[in-house]
């Protein structure tokens, strides 16, 4: 922690030392931060950032490597490997982010009336969570994948299924704190139904603490979903999604190795990114860990 | 009727319950996925004969039961279970515990390689830069960052791309000599470790913090021996209290692993059961993976309990 302000501090100097102020100065956070506005960007308007088109083949063209024309170089099929990237933005982090949303609401279904009903649903919803932490959380997906079939909404719900006991076992410990809090209490006091308590202060007050975990499980399920796509059980074949690219890429290795590395390379970037934003959210909330 | 039974007795038989259920749970989950999985196992049993006649789809509905209800398929299963009988792969009509064993050593070799190799590089860089000057703490936590989010595939494939395509140090793909299993175990062992490393350095410098760590040092102990024999131990706990997860993670970074590096395995296995439905073979993966989970977090606990002397007075 900070040391406690002094005097001087609460003057507000115009002179503020340059240690000082390189000790506030988090150039991770800002360049997080410009890599996300850039990411949503490539979401809303992949267009803007890249005028060629991501899936109109060119066999002239097929397998140059990056150079001015073609900044990422282009595939097997002559696409230019950049305007992939950019327009896959959207499948890989709308996934990452749709799997999330998904596994949080499911996880609150499943633990906040664990938390609240009594005993008996405790244990049946807790013992059903224990089953599957039990299991890889691939090995969960790839039977969600097994019922549903591949395609890119089944992948994200394979992705939230696997992430559901851990948002689960968070909201049930949360409710289970917040059910005893004294506000709580003074509601049902004041004769507010139990829906409305629930509702209105239950629920807000177990998905706060939910926000950092929520967004570090971003990262992780971009990888998750990209990981599913890899295998070839995501969205189908010409969709510029980014672990699609690298199986592609993965195939013509020995000859071209832009194919494979620059959409790993975005996957990589983008989750360092939500990490550093989601430990910064940490700090922010819950102060330094470990101090 | 446990009252009279000591702690250790208790713990034992607390933890064989809950093994059976969650193993029983599991089993259940597959088989039940898998029904609903909409298509047809006969057409898996046929297979590639090409005789594909009515009457043959009644003989194999009748040979393997299939044409009972689902209880009474659920409980012969749970019968067979309780045996120790996992069946029969339907498409390759060779025992599960037959298919799983014959692939289990590849697979154990790789994941327990990279095991050593991951544990063995977190507690060496933990233990060197916990606590260290701002410069080399954050140039490493920096590099492990980018370690933990780079997806495991995409690592393979880079190393690929380096030291086999470009460099030719290694294999392609397969699976032989050592040579052939150097980049997959760096591939699996470089995200998982970066993660261990993260936890083990934040509960050692939570631990040189300590007042302990104080009087160790002003007793004449040098920092080294206070990192090694104390904060170490104390950084052990919330490492331990991981493996289950890790060991799951281990496990689903092989199937990526195994597909990239073109190697052997049950990863391989499990992808090929659950595109063909085989269920049995599925049922049996679930069955062991959940096991080594099980058998994982009991050694971790016990782990712990070694670890930190103040967790085994009972709560």
């Amino acid at each position: 922690m900070t040391s406690p302000p002094t005097e001087a501090a609460i003057a507000r100097p115009s002179f503020v030392p340059l240690r000082e102020r390189l000790a506030t100065f988090r150039p991770g956070l800002l360049l997080s931060v410009a890599v996300l506005v850039v990411a949503a960007l490539a979401c809303v308007a992949p267009g803007l950032l890249a005028p060629a088109s991501p899936t109109d083949a060119d066999p002239v063209a097929a397998l140059l490597p990056p150079g001015g024309e073609h900044w990422f170089g282009t595939d097997q099929l002559g696409r230019d490997v950049y305007a992939r990237v950019v327009h896959g933005a959207r499948h890989s982090l709308l996934l990452g982010v749709g799997a999330t949303a998904l596994g949080v609401l499911v996880g609150l279904l499943i633990g906040l009336p664990s938390a609240l009903l009594g005993r008996f649903a405790d244990q049946v919803a807790m013992r059903s969570m224990d089953v599957m932490l039990a299991l890889p959380e691939l090995l969960l997906a790839l039977l969600v994948i097994a019922v549903v079939g591949p395609s890119s909404v089944n992948a994200a719900l394979a992705i939230a299924v696997s992430s559901v006991p851990g948002y689960a076992r968070l909201v049930r410990g949360q409710a289970q704190v917040v059910r005893r809090a004294e506000y709580i209490r003074s509601a049902i006091g004041l004769g507010l139904r139990r829906r409305t308590v629930v509702l209105r202060h239950v629920v807000p007050n177990t998905l706060g603490p939910l926000v950092v975990p929520a967004t570090l499980g971003v990262g992780t399920a971009i990888i998750a979903g990209s990981a599913l796509s890899f295998l070839g059980l995501g969205p189908k074949a010409p969709t510029p999604e980014w672990g699609a690219m690298l199986a592609q890429g993965r195939d013509a290795l020995q000859s071209a190795w832009w194919i494979a590395v620059f959409p790993g390379a975005a996957i990589t970037l983008s989750v360092v990114a939500v990490t550093v934003v989601g430990r910064q959210l940490h700090i922010g909330l819950e102060g330094r860990p470990g101090r | 009727m446990n009252r009279r039974l000591p702690p250790a007795a208790r713990w034992l038989l607390h933890r064989a319950v809950g093994a059976v259920l969650v193993l029983w749970g599991a089993a259940s989950l597959a088989f039940l996925v898998l029904h609903l999985v909409p298509g047809d196992p006969v057409t898996t049993l046929l297979g590639a004969s090409a005789t594909d006649s009515a009457a043959l789809r009644q003989e194999i509905l009748r040979e393997y039961r299939l044409d009972d209800p689902l209880a009474v398929q659920y409980a012969a299963f749970l019968g067979r279970l309780a045996t120790g009988d996992l069946g029969s792969s339907y498409q390759q009509q060779q025992p599960v515990s037959l298919i799983i064993g014959e692939q289990l050593g590849d697979t154990a070799q790789l994941s327990l390689s990279a095991l050593v190799l991951l544990v063995a590089g977190a507690l060496v860089t933990a233990a060197a830069t916990a606590g260290r000057r701002r410069r080399v703490r954050g140039a490493v936590s920096g590099a492990e960052l980018v370690a933990v989010s780079t997806p495991a595939f995409w690592l393979g494939i880079v190393l690929l791309t380096v030291f086999s395509f470009r460099l030719n140090l290694f294999p392609v793909a397969g699976a032989g000599d050592w040579r052939s299993l150097v980049l997959p175990v760096v591939t699996l062992a470089v995200p998982f470790g970066s993660l261990l490393a993260q936890v083990l350095r934040e509960g050692m410098e939570a631990a040189l913090h300590q007042p302990f760590a104080l009087t160790a040092r002003s007793r004449g102990l040098s920092g080294t021996a206070l990192r090694l024999r104390h904060a170490l131990r104390h950084a052990a706990v919330p490492a331990v209290t991981l493996s289950g997860w890790l060991a799951g993670g281990l496990l689903g970074g092989t199937v990526m692993v195994e597909t990239v590096f073109a190697r052997p395995g049950l990863g391989r296995v499990a992808l090929d059961a659950i595109s063909n439905r085989d269920i049995p073979v599925v049922v049996g993966l679930v069955l062991l993976s959940a096991a080594v989970y099980l058998v994982v977090n009991a050694f971790a606990d016990l782990l712990c309990l070694w670890a930190d002397p103040r967790l085994r007075s009972p709560a």
